[in-house]
């Protein structure tokens, strides 16, 4: 491992006489455990009901000491069935289930189930959606990156960051709440469009917050980055190389801290985000603190990605030109007998979809959403699979816990960035 | 159409079923003999290079005369190219596919869902458990067509089952021989343990 060096801005000295990081040495191996103290291995049980495991998550852990020998995992509490249940919805009625999967990002999950089924029925959405889209994604991985920043810090001891966090969250709340109605629940995204347009003054207010969300990303980095408790407890902790990454199939900050540049938004683009000029951080020793710090420069990018989105955002309809797939206006529906069949074909019948099969993969905050349908041509799905990135992420948690200390296993697991409602769906 | 669809069937012949190209994503269909070595030629071959695996799932179709379909989505991240590679399973035969842990550890925890959801055993997986339904969950495979939408046993039976779980049911074997906790565990729990009735309490019926 290659050593780091972080400037440590407040008086205790962040590496000992050797130049290595300060964090309580870990015993290699069982036998440089003093025979003394050593003994039986020690079982303890970790949630599903504790604040660390950020949610329902069960952790049985294999002590020796005080050092982890093995994690082993248990999800599931959450289990809903959203699979199973898609396949008895139209493709819209799916949209509302995506809000309940990745709850810190539900904007972003409506607009990966819905590129799926576009995807699937050929549909191409007007330039106007496509904007209001790439705005719904990056404001819910503001959303999700601010959660993540401030429960960890909370995790790690640092209580201001997280009020900080939250604060500027409840900011980008508002805003879906003025777009959408609800806070958490969005179901922002329609096949073929959108709920609605943004309001008038959603612009100017989505003006306002990424003029000064910067100020707070700053405080954050100010507080932590080289705050010494900071970086050494999570520094050198939960280390994936590359390859490792790759293996386990992790995805979004999780894959990019172990230094392999890869975004959907970059590598494999969608909605346009070709167009648009932004940075993906790579981090390069795959530890908790370069997870952190990718996670903390998306913010910078995605706010950028905001201000350019506002900047092009193109008068226009918001919804596609076809009958068969949009509903008419109500009050076409309830005066003209054509709009009336439309309406009522589709609230009864549902918008069919050819047979075939299409897989849309987004760049969720947490990592690469898939979303995989399969079709015989009726307007519900034969299959609905998410592809969870939450889910295959929290896998790697035995490999990374594993010889570190139990108090390190909770800064890994909270690294990993998961929500049970993702894990379990 | 991804160049890797002609490579496997110049390499494999009889292997490669059907190759469909739709909406830019290339399906190939294996045979289920083959599929192993199939991944392993797309992983390991130079050219090939499909490191990375995006997802496990499986398939089936409201037409019960379709064969239910295991489906690997394979990515090459230096190439960006994506494929699809696919099996295909009689339903009323033995539904088993050999596990690719051991190539990607990825797949672990993504051939257990399969296996929980629609029944089907990975062979060659390490640890082949439930993982989003507990592990004494007795009502079949959720995913599976024949599956009812709210389950095989009716709402009293599922709630009386939930009720009279019994805690110490919720450590497999392996967990509780971590802390030697077994063998302090009272001769009657032991008993019913090693009877695999984990979630029972005695006189519960």
């Amino acid at each position: 491992m290659s050593k780091r060096t972080v400037e440590i801005s407040v008086a205790t000295p962040g590496t000992d006489a050797q130049g290595n990081p300060l964090r309580v040495p870990i015993p290699a191996s069982p036998a440089d455990v003093d025979p003394e103290l050593g003994g039986e291995h020690l079982l303890i049980n970790i949630g599903p009901q504790h604040p660390a495991t950020h949610g329902v998550l069960r952790l049985v852990v294999e002590l020796e000491g005080e050092t982890v020998v093995r994690v082993i995992p248990h999800v599931g509490y959450l289990h809903s069935g959203f699979e199973k249940l898609g396949e008895y919805r139209h493709y819209n009625q799916i949209v509302p289930l995506t809000d309940r999967t990745d709850y810190l990002a539900p904007m972003s999950n409506n607009v990966g189930v819905v590129l799926a089924a576009e995807k699937l029925m050929g549909i191409e959405i007007t330039p106007r959606c496509e904007v209001l889209r790439v705005i719904a994604c990056e404001m819910s991985r503001i959303i999700s990156h601010m959660v993540w920043l401030g429960t960890t810090s909370i995790d790690l001891g640092a209580f201001t960051p997280f009020l900080w966090a939250f604060q500027q969250r409840e900011r980008i709340y508002n805003l879906q709440e003025m777009w959408t109605g609800a806070r958490l629940t969005t179901s922002l995204t329609r096949v073929g469009g959108l709920l609605a347009d943004v309001p008038d003054k959603f612009v100017t207010d989505l003006r306002t917050f990424t003029e000064t969300f910067p100020d707070t990303l700053d405080e954050i980095d100010r507080v932590l980055t080289r705050n010494a408790v900071w970086v050494g407890r999570t520094q050198n902790i939960g280390v994936l190389t590359a390859e490792e990454a790759i293996n386990y199939s992790l995805s979004g900050p999780m894959l990019r801290a172990s230094g392999v540049a890869w975004d959907l938004r970059k590598d494999k683009p969608y909605l346009g985000y070709e167009n648009y000029d932004f940075d993906v951080p790579v981090g390069e020793h795959g530890d908790v603190y370069d997870r952190f710090l990718v996670r903390l420069e998306e913010c910078y990018q995605s706010n950028k990605i905001l201000k350019q989105a506002l900047e092009r955002l193109p008068d226009g309809p918001i919804n596609v030109d076809d009958p068969r797939v949009i509903l008419p206006p109500k009050s076409r529906a309830m005066n003209d007998m054509e709009a009336m069949i439309y309406h009522f074909k589709q609230v009864m019948e549902g918008v069919k979809a050819p047979v075939g099969e299409a897989y849309a993969g987004i760049e969720n905050p947490k990592g690469e959403l898939g979303n995989y349908f399969v079709s015989d041509g009726t307007a519900k799905p034969v299959r609905w699979r998410i592809r969870p990135p939450a889910f295959i992420n929290l896998a790697s948690i035995s490999k990374m816990a594993e010889g570190h200390l139990l108090s390190d296993l909770i800064a890994i697991n909270a690294s990993v960035d998961i929500v049970m409602g993702e894990v379990d769906r | 159409m991804n160049p890797s669809a002609n490579a496997l069937q110049a390499t494999f012949g009889n292997a490669i079923g059907r190759v469909i190209d739709a909406r830019g994503e290339t399906i190939v269909y294996v045979s289920p003999a083959k599929v192993r070595d199939v991944l392993v030629w797309l992983k390991g071959t130079a050219g090939q290079d499909y490191n990375y695996l995006v997802d496990v799932t499986a398939v089936e179709y409201r037409d019960r005369e379709r064969p239910l379909e295991v489906v690997w989505n394979l990515r090459s991240l230096a190439s960006r190219q994506d494929l699809r590679i696919k099996v295909e399973l009689d339903p009323r035969g033995e539904l088993a596919v050999p596990s690719v842990v051991d190539l990607w550890a990825g797949a672990n925890w993504l051939e257990r869902e399969v296996y929980d959801m629609f029944g089907v055993t990975f062979t060659g997986h390490p640890d082949l458990r439930r993982i989003l339904m507990w592990e004494t969950y007795a009502e079949g495979y959720p995913l599976r067509k024949d599956f009812p939408l709210r389950g095989r046993f009716s709402r009293s039976e599922q709630v009386r089952q939930a009720l009279n779980v019994n805690p110490e049911g919720h450590y497999s074997m392996e967990e509780l021989a971590i802390a030697d906790a077994y063998d302090e565990l009272p001769r009657d729990m032991r008993d019913r343990l090693a009877r695999g009735e984990r979630d029972k309490i005695p006189n519960s019926e």
